[in-house]
C-alpha cells in the first residue's frame, strides 16, 4: 500500500465516523418512539389473538352464543367446554355456562370459524396472569361475559323491554334491535 | 466574611469540600447524563421513573450499591483488591484542584500544573492494573493486561501533542495558558494555525488520546462486557464497582478540562462579552460540558474497535502525525 493511498484511507475513515456521529445525532433530535407500558398501552390489532370472549349484542346486552356446540367439535385440542339452558320466553337456547381450557389452547381459530352466529371472538387482553392454575385450565368465559352485560346496563340505564313495544328512550339502542330479529 | 473566606486555611478547606463535592455531583449525574443520551439516540426517552424526569435516578443507583454487600472473594490480594478503587478515585479528585475554573478560581495555582495533571492521571491506569491482577480472575487479568497495553500506546501521542502545545505555549501553569488565549475564539490553540497549520488535528488527536487514557468507548477495552464480564471490575460488587465507575467519569470531567484549557481557551469568552469572574467559570463549564456531550455522543455512535486495530491506531497513526505536528511547530517557531 502506498503512502498517499494509506492517507487517503485515514481521511476517508475520519469523514466516515463524521457521518456516523451525523446520523446518531440525526436520531436523537427526533422525538421518542417509547410506549410506556404501565401508564400507556397500544391497541392491539384487529388479528390479535388472545383467550376466548363471547361477544354481547349491542343491541340487547345479551349474549348471542346459542350453544350450539360447533366450537366444541370444531376445536382440535379439545379445550372448550359449554352448557346451554333454554330460558323461558326465549325461542332459542342461551349459554349458561362457557369455559376455555386455555393451558391448551393453540389459538387456531376453528372455533372463532365454525360459529355461526358470531358469537365467539378473540379477546384483546393480553395482561392475563394470575397464582392459580384453574384460572387458566378453566378459564370461566360465561363469567366474563356476565361483568361485560352488567357494563353493558350500566351504559344503557333503561333496558328496552322486549314484550311490547313502547315508544323507545335511547333511539339509537332500540332501533336495530327488531331488525336484527326479523332474520 | 470576605476576609474570613481568604483565610488559607479556611480556602484550602472550602476548595477541598468544593472539588469533592463537583466531582461525586458529576461522576454520579454524568452517569445520568449518559443514559440520557443513549435513550436519545436510541429514540427512547432514558430513565425517567425516579422524581422528575429521572432526576432521581442517580440516588436509587447509589442506595442500591451501598445496600449491597463488598465482599473480597477468597484468594484474592485483599489490600490491593480494596486500594484499587481508592486509587483509581484519587488521581481525578488531585487533578482538579491545579484545574483553573476561571481567572481567580483555582484552588493551586501551580507552575507545573500540567505536568501534575499528567503524572497524577497516570495512576488510574495502575489502579485498574491492580484492581484487576487482585481480583485473580481470568477476565480481570486480560483486562488489565489490555489497559496497560493500551494506555502505553496512547500515552505517547498524547504526551507528543503536549509537548507540541508546551512549545507553543512556553509555560506549564495552567491557568497562564489560558491568559495567552485571551482575546476571542480566534486566539484560541485550537485555532492558531500561523503557529502550526495542523494545530485542530493536534486537537483531535488529543480528543482520541483522552477517549482511549478514560477507557472510554470505542476504546472501553478495560470494560469491554461483551468479551471480558466486567474487565477490571469483575470481582467487585457494591461501593467498589460503583467507586470505579464513578472515577471513569471523575476521569472524563478532568481529560475535558484539560483539553478545554490547553485548546478552547479555558475561561475565556469566544467573542469577547461577558468575560472574567464568575462569567468565565459559566464559559469554563460550557465548554467543559459540551466536550463531555461529544465523549458521551461518541460512545453512543461508535462499536468498540477489535484491540489490534486500536494499536493500529496509535502506532501507525497517531503517533506519526504528532510527531510531523512537533517537528512543525519546531520548524515554523524557528522560521517565524
Amino acid at each position: 500500500m502506498s503512502l498517499f493511498s494509506s492517507i487517503s484511507e485515514v481521511f476517508k475513515g475520519f469523514k466516515s465516523l463524521l457521518v456516523g456521529m451525523r446520523i446518531t445525532a440525526g436520531q436523537a433530535v427526533k422525538p421518542t418512539i417509547t410506549v410506556q407500558y404501565p401508564h400507556q398501552t397500544l391497541k392491539m390489532p384487529d388479528r390479535f389473538r388472545g383467550h376466548l370472549e363471547l361477544t354481547i349484542d349491542p343491541a340487547t346486552g345479551q349474549t348471542k352464543c346459542t350453544a350450539c356446540g360447533l366450537c366444541v367439535r370444531a376445536c382440535p385440542s379439545d379445550c372448550i367446554d359449554l352448557d346451554g339452558l333454554k330460558k323461558e320466553g326465549e325461542k332459542r337456547k342461551s349459554v349458561s355456562k362457557y369455559e376455555q381450557n386455555f393451558t391448551q389452547c393453540s389459538l387456531c381459530g376453528c372455533c372463532v370459524d365454525a360459529c355461526p352466529s358470531d358469537a365467539i371472538q378473540y379477546s384483546k387482553d393480553y395482561n392475563v396472569v394470575s397464582f392459580n392454575r384453574d384460572d387458566f385450565g378453566k378459564m370461566d368465559l360465561f363469567r366474563k361475559a356476565e361483568i361485560k352485560k352488567q357494563d353493558w346496563l350500566k351504559a344503557h340505564p333503561q333496558p328496552p323491554a322486549p314484550v311490547v313495544p313502547p315508544p323507545p328512550t335511547t333511539p339509537a339502542a332500540p332501533a336495530p334491535a327488531p331488525e336484527q330479529k326479523q332474520p | 466574611m470576605m476576609k474570613f473566606l481568604t483565610i488559607e486555611p479556611v480556602r484550602v478547606l472550602l476548595y477541598l469540600v468544593g472539588i469533592i463535592a463537583f466531582t461525586a455531583a458529576n461522576a454520579a449525574y454524568l452517569v445520568l447524563a449518559e443514559r440520557k443520551g443513549a435513550g436519545r439516540i436510541q429514540r427512547r426517552p432514558g430513565p425517567n421513573e425516579a422524581g422528575w424526569a429521572g432526576i432521581l435516578q442517580p440516588v436509587a443507583d447509589g442506595i442500591k450499591l451501598l445496600a449491597k454487600q463488598v465482599m473480597v472473594p477468597p484468594g484474592t490480594d485483599s489490600l490491593l483488591f480494596r486500594a484499587a478503587p481508592l486509587m483509581v478515585m484519587a488521581p481525578p479528585l488531585l487533578c482538579l484542584a491545579v484545574i483553573p475554573f476561571g481567572d481567580t478560581i483555582v484552588a493551586c495555582n501551580l507552575n507545573i500544573g500540567l505536568l501534575f495533571v499528567f503524572s497524577f492521571g497516570s495512576i488510574n491506569v495502575m489502579a485498574l492494573m491492580l484492581g484487576g491482577w487482585a481480583s485473580r480472575n481470568k477476565f480481570a487479568i486480560i483486562s488489565s493486561a489490555r489497559v496497560v497495553s493500551q494506555n502505553v500506546a496512547y500515552e505517547i501521542p498524547m504526551l507528543l501533542v503536549v509537548i507540541t502545545m508546551l512549545m507553543v505555549t512556553g509555560t506549564m501553569n495552567l491557568g497562564e495558558i489560558v491568559r495567552q488565549q485571551a482575546g476571542g475564539f480566534w486566539h484560541w490553540n485550537l485555532l492558531k494555525v500561523w503557529v502550526n497549520p495542523f494545530m485542530p488535528v493536534t486537537f483531535i488527536i488529543f480528543f482520541i488520546c483522552m477517549l482511549a487514557e478514560t477507557n472510554r468507548a470505542p476504546f472501553d477495552m478495560a470494560e469491554a462486557e461483551s468479551e471480558l464480564v466486567a474487565g477490571a471490575f469483575t470481582e467487585y460488587g457494591g461501593m467498589g464497582f460503583g467507586v470505579f465507575f464513578m472515577a471513569e467519569y471523575a476521569n472524563i470531567v478532568v481529560g475535558c478540562s484539560l483539553a478545554t484549557i490547553l485548546f478552547l481557551g479555558g475561561w475565556q469568552s469566544p467573542i469577547g462579552v461577558l468575560s472574567g469572574g464568575w462569567f468565565g467559570a459559566a464559559w469554563f463549564l460550557v465548554k467543559l460540558y459540551a466536550l463531555i456531550f461529544t465523549v458521551i455522543w461518541i460512545r453512543w455512535t461508535f462499536p468498540r474497535t477489535q484491540f489490534y486495530s486500536l494499536l493500529n491506531l496509535s502506532w501507525k497513526i497517531l503517533i506519526p502525525v504528532s510527531l510531523v505536528t512537533l517537528l512543525l511547530t519546531g520548524v515554523m517557531m524557528k522560521i517565524l
